[in-house]
């Protein structure tokens, strides 16, 4: 892990002209209806949009390079647009113009609804078969028993808290989200912060999950109007608790070192990079377990270069790729062969970013209006809206 | 011979356009203008049309895709939603508190660097109130976040001089108040106030450098005392300099996104919905609806801003 995994991509002017003439032809190509039959040669370059640091070339650390071995075997220049937000993600696939995404779990099935990605041929795919089983069919990119992308990556969001303040650590998402006073005898008021997006509201359902079982909340991402109720009125009560929320990893680290804030849902990347500068924080997954992310390539209905995208699909499950990435990203390999014999992950790796932790993530997916609940679900527009007025105070 | 007959048709060709063009100075003017005026029109104005009319389209409410047919429903959405409200009424205020103390800070600056400072001293005061544009806007603001912050200069420097009662006192304030000056509307204030300031300082040093010495002396000779000729002459003929200088803090704040995205208690002000509408949702119809109340706020300030003069002190 290195700071160089928030840098931007620079938008390299060719690359950008690439970018926008293709934006232009994607509204001419139509969308193909049937997945690929077989992979033909490649079209010389793959357009994809990842994750800042999802997609190394080197250029930031020499030793961690995915890219350049792949585009002199297969000719496939790969050009990369960085997005910061599932939403940013989803707006640049609406626009089109790209092979691939590397879609997060809430916004993967929105990609899927929106016919902007196409259902991917696995036997086009031999390596599909050596990722971990629990992900081969995960709801967040399966639908109706179609594939619709590759598995590449997982992690998920610690509760992060001061060691000076926190003797031991704190068993519960509670002092984020409740008054208490704290192990120091001072209350938490203005001391903890909460992350800037939607989504953050699934986090109060998990909680709510284990602490109010009469809601019968059983998937934090599928809430029905009074569990949905329960979990803005706890937010609104965490409102008067946060003195910033977060949304810049480089700024909460300044507000762990500045601002006095001592517990907050985070990033391994932040408690790394605080406790490569010795500060005392540290991070844990509570009892009542954590959100996560799963992220998925995924390939766009019209992309002008599908050889080009079988070919990096294919080349993103291998063992080098996932375990250099999971040690670049702080993140988990999808494939587990990957853990092992990675010199820069090393053998320990995995378990440090918590590959083990898996059965107790709840792994993000777009609420949608339709689910087990027979009375139906808050989608996820509502989640937006309502989670603004929130932060207004509301 | 072709060359010598070929010469003087060249020549006569010129020789009648230019003529044609005196005899036409209608087509000469269309000629000259025109490209600006196509600019104006179809870059300028023509976006902003593109822009209104994206807000009569709809999102699909799962899926994000924008559909691109009439509809009012992003309009109703847009006023039944009490937060969006909230937030225009946040910025408003934020806005005009922010010009208020910039022409209450800038007046004065700009009156004594009018009137008492030496050529010298006042090349030095523009020079002090240019500077700060000269460096990145970010890295000023990310300063103050760390000037402002709980553990930051301005409470060291309060605690050194035992008075961090005073700051706890701000800080208790209801509404503006906050954990620290960083997370609170008063830094958010802070901030804004001081870095627009040099854009009211500028109008109002412009303004005051036109009222003629020969005014303030009659004022002087028919009797009136400093404070009356302040009143009296000074002040009105400055007057529109301060509204000018209002025109651009005030609009200036009203579509910042990033101090209050840095300095602040993460309440979200109208810059920032329109750019987590637009480039984080990708819910361009909300954005345009958005954008379109500091237009109508600034349209409605402009009129009166012209009324009281503004445009001839710039």
């Amino acid at each position: 892990m290195t700071m160089s995994v928030l840098r931007q991509q620079p938008c390299i002017s060719s690359l950008c002209v690439i970018a926008i003439a293709a934006a232009f032809g994607a509204v001419a190509g139509a969308a193909s209806a049937a997945p690929l039959q077989k992979v033909g040669k490649g079209e010389g370059a793959v357009d994809i949009v990842a994750w800042p640091g999802y997609i190394e070339r080197g250029e930031s650390d020499k030793a961690y390079d995915w890219v350049t071995g792949f585009e002199k075997k297969t000719g496939c220049k790969v050009n990369v647009k960085t997005a910061g937000t599932s939403d940013e993600m989803v707006a640049l696939m609406n626009e089109g113009g790209f092979d691939l995404v590397t879609a997060s779990g809430d916004a993967s099935l929105r990609l899927v609804a929106g016919k902007r990605v196409q259902e991917v041929n696995i036997a086009l795919i031999p390596s599909y078969g050596k990722i971990d089983p629990r992900l081969q069919k995960s709801p967040w990119h399966t639908v109706d028993g179609k594939h619709y992308g590759v598995p590449y990556q997982w992690g998920y969001n610690v509760l992060a808290y001061n060691t000076t303040v926190f003797k031991t650590p704190p068993k519960s998402w509670k002092v984020v989200f409740e008054e208490m006073t704290l192990p120091d005898g001072k209350s938490n008021k203005g001391r903890v912060q909460a992350f800037d997006g939607p989504i953050y509201i699934a986090d109060a359902a998990l909680y709510l999950k284990a602490v109010k079982p009469e809601l019968g909340i059983k998937d934090p991402y599928q809430l029905n109007e009074d569990q949905y109720k329960a979990a803005l009125e706890l937010l609104r009560g965490q409102r008067k608790l946060v003195s910033r929320y977060w949304h810049d990893a480089m700024m909460q680290v300044d507000d762990f070192k500045n601002e006095g804030v001592v517990a907050s849902s985070s990033w391994g990347f932040q408690v790394n990079l605080l406790q490569g500068e010795k500060k005392p924080i540290a991070s844990v997954v509570p009892a009542e377990g954590a959100t996560g992310w799963a992220d998925t390539t995924m390939l766009h209905a019209a992309a002008k270069h599908p050889n080009c995208a079988y070919l990096w699909m294919e080349h993103s499950l291998n063992n080098k790729l996932q375990g250099d990435l999971a040690a670049w990203f702080g993140s988990n390999p999808s494939v587990p062969a990957a853990c092992k014999g990675n010199a820069l992950l090393t053998d320990t790796g995995c378990a440090t970013n918590g590959t083990n932790e898996f059965d107790r993530i709840s792994f993000w997916k777009t609420p949608t209006a339709k689910c087990a609940d027979p009375k139906g679900c808050v989608p996820y527009y509502r989640w937006v809206s309502d989670y603004i007025a929130i932060l207004g105070g509301r | 011979m072709t060359t010598a007959a070929a010469l003087p048709r060249e020549d006569s060709f010129l020789q009648r356009l230019s003529t044609s063009l005196y005899l036409r100075p209608r087509l000469l003017l269309l000629m000259l203008l025109g490209p600006p005026l196509l600019w104006l029109g179809v870059i300028y104005l023509g976006s902003l049309f593109a822009l209104l009319a994206q807000s009569f389209f709809a999102v699909d409410e799962f899926s994000g895709v924008v559909v691109q047919e009439f509809s009012l429903a992003n309009w109703t959405g847009f006023v039944t939603n009490p937060a969006n409200g909230d937030i225009v009424l946040r910025t408003f205020l934020m806005a005009l508190v922010v010009t208020i103390a910039a022409a209450l800070i800038a007046f004065p600056v700009a009156y004594y660097m009018v009137r008492f400072a030496g050529i010298r001293t006042k090349a030095v005061m523009y020079l002090g109130v240019m500077l700060p544009l000269w460096s990145s806007y970010l890295v000023r603001v990310y300063s103050w976040k760390l000037i402002l912050a709980k553990e930051g200069i301005v409470s060291w420097v309060m605690a050194q001089l035992h008075l961090t009662w005073l700051l706890d006192a701000a800080l208790a304030t209801p509404v503006v108040g906050g954990p620290s000056l960083s997370t609170s509307y008063i830094g958010t204030f802070l901030v804004f106030t001081y870095i627009w300031l040099p854009f009211m300082i500028l109008p109002v040093v412009a303004a005051l450098e036109r009222v003629p010495g020969s005014v303030i002396e009659a004022s002087g000779d028919l009797g009136a005392d400093p404070g009356q000729t302040f009143r009296k002459v000074i002040f009105p003929l400055a007057f529109p300099g301060v509204v000018a200088g209002s025109i651009f803090t005030f609009s200036l704040t009203l579509g910042d996104y990033i101090i209050p995205g840095i300095i602040g208690s993460s309440t979200p002000f109208l810059g920032q919905a329109v750019y987590s509408q637009q480039g984080v949702a990708g819910n361009i119809p909300l954005a345009a609806a958005f954008t379109v109340v500091p237009i109508v706020i600034m349209g409605i300030y402009l009129t009166l801003a012209k009324r009281l003069g503004a445009f001839d002190a710039l």
